[in-house]
């Protein structure tokens, strides 16, 4: 019986734990993308807003945007690339920015606002751009990385790392045909998928995140990456390089934004100034490593980075390449289709 | 009046309602909806999911998971008959031990063990490297077939041989001493003795193997690299990713009626001896 005791005892321990740990700091739930803010800078942030961040990760927009549709849990901020801010928008899933609590704005490039998914970035705060492109071995390479041709060049079969996301494998094999990243006829959609098919016996796997030890490793010769994570692989392994297809590409632009049912809307704001003050944003971007509209943290960054050609991108190979635009539900429908039929096939 | 012994089990009845019946039904309701709009409560009534199921693509994934699966199956049965034989003929102390070496691996968690498999089978791995001592140069088993199977085989071995171990225990070695003594030789005796009474334990453990291997998922996204895709990915990928729940309860439901007709043809090979012998079910 003593013993049936201890154990229950031992089993309300967490609870009481539990008890000692709730305070009456105000709480911010942020969900954001996994690895894309320095913990160290959230931290910072709850000890001088004497606050409490709840802090969850997603893998992809969809994930987020399923989520936050049907879980009954609230979000204070969010982080969703361009299409998905343009959904959340057209849906009236998200509050208007209140400019003159966010005095940083002033830090950011003009290059990153205003753009189409969010005119006048009235819901939406820039915090990371990048490009889609090819990071590669530059020993096993021995052809010119300039074009998506390469990776269907059968000298590097097996050798070759697609990233497994609808639209960012469909949309390079679009581009390569000359088609649109947001392609809506289905005949041309369905080229891109036949091509991705004959493609297939060259692929290696379709990765998201073991991109990183598969370069450094050797194994894989050339994958397809977005920019920031290329800079992070090229900042630790030698014999890298990364390269934006001259047919162009996918440009994308992460914002903050504030949900209609956050709980707290005037810490968000809080949160998403200190977030561009330009030592904290120098901090995140060391941590995440993606292209950062935040001029003045710039001028804060390590020399090695304005010549890592994943972090500093290009003026031409931002123009040369498209923002997704969220594609009505029935041209999806045709994604969807062929991104499985992709999957099945041998 | 009820004896206590009943009432314990009440808390349990209704944890299964709650989690187990109450979900199901879910899905099953889901499964016969188009894109319901609950917030406006709109949803109508359809067989469109189904249908769509009946697509030779997706026929063609189902087939693949079974194959894989009953692949997967045959090699634990394999390797768990001849090894629950060898245990059995230990003293017992030592098959005690035997069976917790089996079982040690599996208190680690089964997606670490999988990422440690996804070390040894890359190009740069351990396995490969003994390959190449061997002159077998550039040889990646990661992202293969292989791979996958191996992984099912793997990770689900253990539901294999307990089974088979304990059917085999259950046996009555007065039985195989009356064989020997008129007359049965070795080849007789595992016919018409060995295998019929641990016919019950293979079925299960069969069973064991079978129904998570058909419908992982992890596996074969983690050591296939996206280009295996099985049944369970496709249903992971309509929740998660697509936003499709309609559809994936759809082929839940027709994995899950698949699953439940193989148990029953399981049953009938078996007959009321599932009851009696080494079951896990």
């Amino acid at each position: 019986m003593k013993k049936i005791l201890l154990i229950l005892l031992l089993l309300c321990l967490p609870f009481l734990a539990g008890g000692c740990g709730s305070d009456d700091r105000a709480e911010l739930t942020v969900y954001n993308w996994g690895d894309y803010m320095d913990p160290e800078v959230i931290a910072q942030f709850e000890e001088e807003y004497n606050c409490r961040v709840n802090y969850e990760t997603f893998t992809s927009n969809e994930d987020m945007y399923v989520k936050v549709k049907n879980s009954s849990d609230t979000y204070d901020v969010l982080v969703p690339s361009d299409y998905m801010i343009e959904r959340l928008i057209s849906e009236d899933m998200l509050q208007p920015i209140t400019k003159d609590n966010i005095p940083n704005l002033a830090n950011l490039d003009a290059a990153a606002q205003d753009l189409a998914f969010d005119p006048g970035n009235q819901y939406s705060v820039p915090y990371f751009y990048g490009v889609l492109g090819i990071v590669y071995n530059t020993t096993q390479v021995t052809d010119p990385v300039d074009s998506w041709n390469i990776l269907w060049n059968d000298k590097y079969a097996s050798k070759i790392l697609m990233y497994d996301s609808i639209r960012d494998s469909m949309g390079s094999s679009l581009k390569r045909l000359g088609f649109s990243m947001n392609e809506t006829n289905e005949a041309n959609i369905n080229a891109a998928r036949d091509a991705l098919i004959v493609q297939k016996p060259l692929v290696m796997a379709y990765v998201t995140d073991n991109v990183k030890s598969l370069m450094a490793s050797g194994d894989a010769a050339m994958a397809v990456v977005y920019s920031g994570d290329a800079a992070i692989i090229m900042s630790e392994t030698d014999n890298l390089d990364f390269a934006v297809p001259k047919e162009g590409s996918n440009a994308f632009y992460d914002n903050f934004v504030i949900p209609k049912n956050a709980q707290n809307p005037e810490l968000a704001e809080q949160f998403i100034n200190f977030m561009l003050t330009p030592e904290i944003a120098a901090k995140n971007i060391e941590y995440v490593g993606y292209s950062s509209p935040n001029t003045p943290a710039l001028a804060l960054l390590d020399a090695s980075w304005s010549a890592n050609a994943g972090f500093n991108i290009s003026k031409e190979d931002l123009a040369r390449s498209e923002i997704f635009k969220d594609l009505p539900s029935d041209v999806m429908d045709i994604y969807n289709r062929a991104w499985t039929e992709i999957n099945v096939s041998k | 009046m009820k004896s206590f012994k009943e009432y314990i089990a009440y808390p349990y009845g209704l944890w299964m309602l709650i989690f187990i019946a109450v979900p199901l039904l879910v899905v099953v309701w889901f499964s016969f909806l188009s894109n319901p709009d609950f917030k406006a409560g709109v949803y109508t009534f359809t067989l469109d999911n189904y249908q769509e199921f009946m697509d030779p693509v997706y026929l063609e994934l189902l087939y693949r998971s079974f194959l894989y699966a009953v692949i997967a199956t045959v090699i634990c049965f394999i390797i768990a008959y001849p090894l629950g034989n060898l245990i059995i003929s230990l003293p017992g102390h030592r098959q005690n031990l035997m069976i917790v070496l089996m079982i040690i691996p599996m208190w680690v968690n089964f997606l670490l063990r999988t990422y440690a498999w996804m070390v040894l089978l890359s190009g740069s791995g351990l396995i490969s490297q003994f390959l190449g001592m061997l002159g077998f140069q550039d040889v990646s088993l990661l992202y293969t077939q292989s791979a996958v199977i191996l992984g099912m085989v793997y990770n689900f071995f253990p539901y294999m041989l307990l089974p088979i171990y304990t059917s085999l225990k259950k046996i009555d070695p007065d039985l195989l001493r009356a064989a020997t003594d008129l007359g049965a030789n070795h080849f007789q005796m595992f016919v018409k003795i060995k295998l019929p009474l641990s016919l019950p334990g293979i079925v299960s453990g069969s069973m064991m193997v079978f129904m998570p291997a058909v419908s992982t998922f992890v596996i074969s996204n983690l050591l296939g690299g996206g280009k295996y895709m099985l049944v369970g990915n496709l249903i992971e990928q309509q929740f998660l990713t697509l936003n499709n729940w309609n559809f994936g309860s759809a082929i839940s439901m027709v994995l899950m009626t698949i699953i439940f007709l193989v148990l029953g043809i399981a049953r009938l090979i078996t007959g009321k001896e599932l009851d009696t012998g080494g079951q896990l079910l």
